[in-house]
């Protein structure tokens, strides 16, 4: 095992590079700056393209085309950046593109973003966030791998402190089964045979080969969405089977959790924690199996309120069970996760909540 | 009136939707809307005597409504007299 | 206007029984079918016809790939034979940077609207101009957003009665055209400008060798080309069809005078 100490946003471009992505293009936003930056030097050194887009809509739509050509393209930005780019991350899905975006996010409150639908339109991108700089190296291939396999498009949801903490990384290839070769890429080699192709997410297709037409179209588009919800969906889950109060977290939240937890069963409280990979598909069966026999189910994000609407859509009994005890965060500048990510501060809440069991 | 062609057109009559921007086009005048109408309500160009398959009628056309020939040998007409229409 | 009714009628249902060499067919070879449902008297399909024709004509059938914007000539995307995309509005050039970042030996050309380029993707086209991006252009330009019914756009020209300046664009209210081609002439980035038309059949075939010109220049690396294309859209202009080429000498024509505005291109 070969370890090299690096940020997370450098870390992250390298597992992009070992995904075989040969085109990245976006605007420098913090705290994804630092993963543009990067992209900057080690994308053209593996051979592909980076292009400081003019804009989030122009960094998005080039990363479309390069990925409509059959190469692996991302794009990538925060938060409100990747709202400026929700009506090509639909597109993809639409009209079945492969296309990855880095949301580098600010605090936790891109939630809603990264799992209610992308932008417009029937489909809905893969998220999948997650809880340190490693997991970040095997989900960044990960997603490549996935908006290939289904032809969509697919979020990779961070935040500040996965960009800037500094760690040692084995930067190892993910073992992926291969996939079939990418026919439905626009190269030209088609052009006059009568069997040229086209990309648009109406599914028209050609005259000489009509496509299903705009509702046959969205009818598989969501069929493939249903696959992709019962079949792909990820989490990791702790001390469960006798948890008096399971801990539900996501992101790097999930990791300040999962230390926590730990920590207090050591001490002998019962509790476990909860944490999806994937925001979506959420894991929600598993999520309920989890929380069967738990009394709480805490939901710990850093934010107002969005993950915990999952939650209560998948836990049985969830108006008994389920309760916030995340919150807004800030540091001073506005730009950063705040002082409510922080072990001790985590640990007071879930103490306070369980005290209401002995009432 | 010409009484010898050194070219020709097929007319997709069907197609056409009575734009009539071939009757300028060509340079000797000799394209006139019909009278009647095609199955879609419109009137579409006839061709009197005199082409030169020149491809003006054809390069104007938004609906492809043209195919151009040019004769290997000049086409001499009989012509009916031209009188009161 | 002739309005006589002929005597001697050639018939033109077949081809001729006389031995004859077609000197030119009804459509393309790379388009799929003559039909399309766009408007009478549209200028849009005569110079997508030229476009075919030269990459025909260039040996660049299957070197070829194409962005459509959206508009009225976005139908031509099921019956181009070409491997194409139609991609958000205004993003082609975005789109089509891509697409030649990663294809640098294809020749990658945009087919879009003024609406589409000028109005919405006007960032999208001047960035990629700027970017020296090898790719080729075409706007066709028709001064309104022809497929949603013919509202103003950024093109539209002063004293041009639209469905949203219906009194005709007014300076003070509705501001001024943006002279895209003009700017991007004068971009370092930029190989090749020139607008043409489609009103008669001397303007078509001086179109034609602009259309040419451009893709040469794309072969050449010379950077982006832009070719403008002024069209009739007499549904969009409230004008009967056979006046659509009169109307768009007095209106566009006008503000948009037709000809070459940038070349570097010549030699290797």
């Amino acid at each position: 095992m070969a370890l090299r100490f690096m940020e997370g946003s450098e870390a992250i471009a390298e597992a992009a590079v070992l995904a075989g992505c040969k085109f990245y293009s976006a605007y420098p936003m913090a705290p994804s700056t630092g993963l543009l930056e990067q992209m900057s030097r080690k994308i053209p050194e593996s051979g592909g393209v980076c292009i400081n887009a003019e804009t989030e809509m122009g960094g998005v739509n080039m990363a479309l085309g390069a990925a409509a050509t059959g190469f692996r393209a991302a794009s990538g930005s925060t938060g409100q950046g990747v709202s400026l780019m929700q009506e090509a991350i639909g597109e993809a899905a639409m009209n079945e593109t492969p296309l990855v975006i880095f949301n580098m996010a600010r605090s936790q409150q891109d939630y809603f973003q990264a799992t209610r639908g992308a932008g417009w339109g029937g489909g809905r991108p893969i998220s999948v966030a997650p809880k340190d700089v490693a997991e970040a190296v095997e989900l960044t291939q990960l997603i490549f791998h996935l908006t290939d396999k289904y032809r969509c498009a697919g979020i990779l949801v961070g935040d500040n402190l996965l960009a800037r903490t500094q760690v040692s990384v084995d930067l190892k290839p993910l073992d992926l089964p291969p996939l079939p070769p990418k026919d439905w890429a626009i190269d030209g080699s088609m052009n006059g045979t009568g069997k040229s192709r086209v990309l648009f997410s109406f599914g028209f297709g050609k005259h000489l080969t009509p496509g299903p037409g705009p509702t046959q179209h969205n009818i598989n588009l969501a069929e493939k969405f249903a696959l992709i919800e019962r079949t792909e969906m990820r989490w990791e889950e702790e001390f469960t089977d006798d948890a008096e109060a399971v801990v539900v977290a996501f992101g790097t939240g999930g990791k300040f959790v999962e230390h926590v937890v730990r920590e207090m069963r050591e001490e002998g409280h019962k509790v476990g924690y909860f944490r999806p990979i994937t925001l979506w598909p959420f894991a929600g069966d598993a999520l309920n199996k989890a929380t069967r026999r738990a009394k709480l189910v805490l939901v710990f994000e850093i934010n107002s309120g969005q993950m915990i609407d999952d939650v209560r859509l998948h836990v049985d009994d969830h108006r008994s069970k389920v309760r916030a005890i995340g919150g807004v965060s800030f540091d001073e500048s506005g730009l950063n996760l705040g002082p409510l990510m922080d072990a001790p501060v985590i640990r007071e809440r879930i103490e306070q909540a369980m005290k209401t069991l002995q009432a | 009136m010409r009484s010898t062609s050194y070219g020709t057109v097929v007319i997709a009559a069907e197609r056409c939707k009575g734009c009539e921007l071939c009757i300028p086009a060509c340079p000797i005048d000799i394209l006139v809307m019909s009278k009647d109408f095609n199955e879609a309500g419109f009137h579409y160009p006839v061709l009197e005597p005199g082409c030169t398959g020149c491809t003006a009628c054809q390069q104007v056309c938004p609906d492809y409504v043209f195919e151009v020939y040019k004769y290997d040998q000049p086409v001499k007409h009989e012509l009916q007299a031209e009188g009161a229409a | 206007m002739n309005v006589r009714v002929p005597i001697n009628v050639i018939q033109t249902a077949k081809p001729p029984q006389q031995a004859s060499k077609k000197v030119a067919s009804f459509k393309p070879d790379l388009l799929q079918t003559e039909d399309h449902h766009l408007c009478p008297g549209c200028g849009e399909p005569v110079a997508v016809r030229l476009i075919l024709e030269t990459l025909q004509e260039m040996n660049l059938v299957k070197e070829n790939i194409c962005v459509l914007g959206h508009g009225c000539y976005g139908t031509f995307m099921s019956t181009m034979d070409i491997d194409c995309t139609l991609c958000l509005h205004g993003r082609a050039p975005a789109n089509s940077t891509g697409i030649k970042r990663m294809r640098p030996e294809k020749l990658v050309w945009t087919l879009q609207g003024d609406g589409d380029m000028v109005s919405e993707g006007l960032a999208e086209i001047l960035h990629a101009a700027a970017r020296g991006e090898d790719i080729t252009c075409f706007m066709l330009n028709n001064g309104v957003f022809g497929d949603t019914g013919g509202q103003m756009t950024a093109a539209s020209v002063v004293g041009q009665r639209t469905k949203t300046s219906i009194e005709g664009r007014n300076p003070d209210y509705h501001g001024y055209p943006v002279p895209l081609a003009n700017l991007l002439s004068t971009m370092q980035g930029v190989g090749y400008v020139a607008r043409g038309s489609v009103h008669n059949a001397a303007s078509i075939a001086q179109t034609k060798k602009m259309v040419h010109r451009a893709f040469e220049r794309q072969l050449q690396k010379r950077g982006l080309g832009l070719v403008e294309i002024l069209t009739m859209c007499p549904t969009g202009w409230f004008v009967p069809t056979n006046t659509g080429p009169e109307y768009m000498l007095e209106s566009l024509g006008k503000t948009y005078p037709l000809g070459e505005l940038k070349d570097e291109g010549g030699g290797n």
